[in-house]
């Protein structure tokens, strides 16, 4: 007997999006749309919304307060994402994000998690050791920086906005944004300028 | 349970359905029976405990909870602190 385990997935695929449309659920088009904007989300679009709140204190403050209006408006569209918090770090707190129920992840401006976020080692080790797990990646936070860890169980998403490295005065958005790596959003690594 | 205001001083209830048979949980075992602090209301959204099973879900606050790190390990460090979402029907005032 044919199981969803040995069926194969185009067939299987096909058969869901043909109920999907029989039920009105979703329309073929529906369905192109968003896998179109799944695929236009990557961690260069979070980085574009970092530079900018880097470069405008009005953007910053909007975004902190209100992460999914204020990157909507910047043309990053979150309809039907999950809330987006975004998590500011400072010279006094760092902010470390993990999912440790499975991997939910701000995939609305940072595209899909990258194989390590959804591992267990990194899921159980952020929450018990996030020093010893960020330094792994080169990362030593200055004397006098405490850690949030900020685990996501639930029906927010969350990135955080880096500290704008020392050196880069005067640069502009898009400068600033091709420093900015997926790790940096999530907090395991931190930006730097070259 | 009305509204929690930031600095609310609150418990994870210590329970373990998992142990009683099927379910879906939104909080993590390290967080049960242990004391943090309501940071703020995140808003509110219909149980996933009851979503997943695709029950009719009632809306519930959810709260961001702040723990210190040696509220939740032995080798916690001082001063470092976790954040975590946890829904309204979780938390005992403390």
């Amino acid at each position: 007997m044919s199981t969803i385990l040995d069926t194969d997935g185009e067939a299987l695929l096909g058969a869901l999006r043909g109920l999907l449309a029989a039920k009105g659920l979703a329309t073929p088009a529906e369905v192109a749309e968003r896998l179109a904007l799944t695929e236009r989300a990557s961690p260069a679009q979070g980085a574009r919304i970092v530079a900018k709140a880097w470069t405008d204190p009005d953007f910053r403050t909007r975004l902190l307060a209100d992460g999914t209006a204020t990157v909507e408006a910047l043309g990053i569209p979150m309809r039907g994402a999950p809330p987006l918090g975004v998590l500011e770090n400072t010279t006094a707190l760092h902010h470390l994000v993990v999912c440790t129920l499975c991997s939910c992840y701000p995939r609305a401006v940072l595209g899909y998690p990258p194989f390590w976020y959804k591992s267990a080692g990194y899921r159980a080790r952020a929450v018990r050791d996030p020093r010893g797990l960020i330094a792994e990646w080169g990362t030593v936070l200055p004397a006098g920086t405490t850690i949030r860890v900020v685990d996501s169980t639930a029906d927010y998403r969350w990135m955080v906005l880096p500290l704008r490295p020392a050196g880069t005065d005067g640069w502009n958005e898009a400068a600033l944004a091709a420093l900015v790596r997926e790790g940096d959003m999530v907090g395991v690594t931190v930006p730097v300028a070259p | 349970m009305t509204d929690l205001s930031p600095g609310t001083r609150v418990r994870v209830k210590d329970d373990w359905p998992e142990a009683r048979g099927p379910c879906h949980i939104r909080t993590p075992h390290y967080v049960r029976g242990r004391q943090g602090v309501v940071v703020r209301r995140l808003g509110a959204f219909p149980n996933p405990e009851d979503l997943a099973f695709a029950r009719p879900a009632p809306i519930r606050a959810l709260y961001h909870v702040r723990f210190d790190e040696t509220v939740l390990w032995p080798d916690g460090r001082a001063g470092d602190d976790l954040l975590v979402e946890i829904f309204e029907h979780w938390l005992e005032l403390a």
